[in-house]
């Protein structure tokens, strides 16, 4: 069995005034590499504090996480850039493209903090050509539909060959069509590079394209091994 | 993240905001252009000064009354050289005494002098010019050259002649016409004056230019212009040394002549001796005052450019904020980011710093064109000290006033800076 995520006992306490708010509550999970899975709950369940700790965007308070093969539970800021940049990719809701820089530009971004110069231009191509975006690529956000440019950010999400991707909510800025577009090239994506795949989602029926579903409630796991029709199918 | 990348990044940002961007270097193109301007011209004041003084000759000494707290009245051509205290004056005999070779090697010529003011008419033109009281040794002793005609004589302070050599602006002033004035009857304070002669023009400025004086035999003024105390009583002696060396061993033994005939102790003079150096330090050091004056003003307004600067970038930062809390998810760690807002707000300063030069000597042309055009003899200088200290210091701006916008930018939380609105 080859864990690309394990997390043990995560434990994350906000303090609001004089209350302390716990996001999360002990919660111990493992997902495999390749794996496509689905993270739901209602708002307020400690969703956006799950991604943001499986993203390494932020750190427990108390717990372990490691991430293919690193503890970051325990990192220094600039530790946990690094690791993002390496390991990690991220698809946003809102696409989050600097509305400045070209398409090629927005893509190879992670690859200028990554420090590489040589081979930086083809490796974002390729990225681009990965989305179907060839033809694209020096255009600019606002020259672009909302497909195209989720498209952009899933092509920066991989450049990096990320051990994870990360999708919060890919499709709620989409319509259904262009959505379940982007759902499927994620999917391909998985299919073909065998990048494992957790959508933060409250859409069952995007939960239903994946394996596994994690449900959380009230900072706590309800379940976290839900496998769906599709799961048991594979 | 290259320099160079972070370089073409902040440019490329600075430029998405043309309008802001252009406003705020206009706040450091003030600032130091200001900065340039006000030294050129500090520094073009103090060239013109010392030019001027250094052009009365160097072997040049003034002997005034009263101790040496500073030259009375502004120098030589300005005041009347009287303390009113219980100095004892100077008189005629201080000047025979000065000039005595035994008692005074290093001098070669000596001229006492009173000096006041009058009004000079000819038919219905009238001036008011300073009118000195000299001896025939002046004309040699403060270098001045006839134009035409002659110069006073023993004669004429024998005699107490009404007669006047004129300053080329004066002989302008009342003629038309610096030429051709010899023989003319003009009148000093309602007294007739036959004019015998007019000088060449020296030029200056600092001092006073003398160009505009009007020169009476010594006797003459004594008894019928410039009243003094005593009759024999004068208001400056000029001495020339002998050479430009000698001029401190000069001041010396006239020092000891009037210590001497005045019966003062060493360190009690009642009377005071300046050398050329001594006004050329006076006028450095008031110059100098007034430029770092000048400069420190015009070095406000580049503090206020610069926090013009500050201002901005925090508006900037604050305007971003999910800019760089994506950047942060893509890997930029805290010095990529702190890099980035320096890089930009230092672009802006030097844009600043450069075109502020440029702007800044222009004015400093301009203001030395309007100053030939208004007949003054004045060129600001724009020193390479000035440019060096204006944009280390706006460079400096920059950074300083970069880092609290760069580090506020660089601490930002990432999951908190995704989620701004």
């Amino acid at each position: 069995m080859d864990l690309v995520i394990e997390a043990r006992n995560l434990t994350k306490t906000y303090k609001m005034g004089e209350f302390d708010v716990q996001a999360l509550r002990d919660v111990s999970f493992t997902i495999e590499r390749g794996e496509v899975i689905s993270i739901m709950g209602p708002s307020g369940s400690g969703k956006s504090t799950m991604m943001n700790t499986l993203g390494c965007l932020d750190r427990p308070t108390s717990g372990d996480y490691i991430l293919d093969g690193e503890s970051v539970a325990q990192m220094s800021d600039d530790q946990l850039a690094s690791v993002r940049n390496r390991k990690v990719g991220f698809v946003f809701q809102s696409f989050n493209l600097l509305s400045r820089l070209t398409a090629l530009g927005n893509v190879e971004l992670p690859l200028r903090y990554a420090g590489i110069t040589e081979g930086r231009r083809e490796r974002a191509q390729a990225a681009l050509e990965a989305v179907g975006l060839a033809d694209r690529m020096s255009h600019r956000p606002y020259e672009l539909s909302g497909g195209q440019q989720q498209r952009v950010a899933v092509a920066r999400s991989l450049v990096n060959n990320p051990a994870i991707i990360m999708a919060d909510e890919p499709t709620g800025n989409l319509d259904s069509k262009v959505g379940k577009e982007i759902m499927n090239l994620l999917l391909n994506l998985n299919k073909d590079r065998g990048t494992t795949l957790i959508i933060v989602t409250h859409d069952p029926a995007i939960a239903e394209q994946t394996q596994r579903v994690i449900r959380l409630r009230d900072g706590q796991l309800e379940s976290s091994g839900v496998e769906t029709k599709k799961g048991k199918q594979q | 993240m290259s320099f160079t990348q972070a370089l073409l990044e902040a440019i490329e940002s600075l430029n998405g905001n043309k309008m802001r961007s252009g406003l705020t270097v206009l706040g450091i193109v003030i600032g130091v252009a200001a900065v340039i301007a006000m030294l050129a011209v500090g520094n073009g004041a103090q060239a013109s000064i010392t030019g001027s003084i250094s052009s009365i000759g160097t072997n040049l000494l003034f002997v005034f009354r009263g101790a040496a707290d500073g030259p009375p009245g502004g120098g030589p051509g300005g005041g009347d050289g009287r303390s009113g205290n219980n100095d004892r004056p100077l008189t005629l005999s201080d000047a025979e005494a000065i000039s005595d070779n035994f008692a005074a090697p290093s001098v070669e010529a000596v001229a006492p002098a009173i000096q006041g003011n009058g009004t000079l008419a000819f038919g219905g033109e009238k001036t008011t010019s300073p009118i000195s009281g000299v001896s025939p040794a002046y004309l040699s002793v403060r270098n001045l050259e006839l134009a035409e005609g002659e110069f006073i004589n023993e004669e004429h302070i024998l005699g107490r002649m009404s007669v006047v050599v004129l300053g080329p602006e004066t002989a302008t002033a009342i003629f038309g016409h610096p030429d051709g004035v010899v023989g003319e009857a003009i009148r000093i304070e309602g007294q007739p004056f036959r004019v015998i002669g007019v000088l060449v023009a020296k030029g200056g400025g600092a001092m006073g230019s003398e160009d505009n004086n009007a020169y009476i035999p010594f006797t003459t003024a004594q008894a019928r212009l410039i009243k003094r105390e005593s009759r024999d009583e004068v208001d400056v002696i000029f001495v020339q040394a002998r050479s430009a060396e000698s001029v401190p061993q000069a001041s010396e033994e006239i020092a000891n002549i009037l210590r001497q005939r005045h019966r003062t102790p060493i360190g009690a003079d009642d009377f005071s001796v300046f050398t050329q150096q001594d006004f050329l330090q006076i006028f450095e050091t008031i110059t100098g005052v007034l430029t770092i004056f000048l400069g420190g003003i015009a070095g406000i307004s580049l503090l206020v450019g610069g926090i013009g600067i500050m201002n901005i970038m925090l508006v900037s930062v604050t305007e971003r904020t999910r800019e760089i809390g994506l950047r942060k998810a893509l890997g930029a760690r805290k010095k990529d980011i702190l890099l980035q807002f320096l890089t930009e707000s230092s672009l802006l300063s030097l844009f600043g710093g450069i075109i502020g030069i440029m702007f800044g000597w222009l004015i400093a042309f301009a203001v030395g064109k309007v100053a030939v055009a208004t007949g003054n003899n004045f060129t600001p200088i724009v020193g390479t000290d000035a440019i060096v200290l204006s944009t280390s210091f706006s460079a400096i701006i920059g950074l300083f006033f970069g880092i609290y916008p760069a580090s506020r930018a660089a601490n930002l939380e990432p999951v908190e800076a995704l989620r701004y609105e």
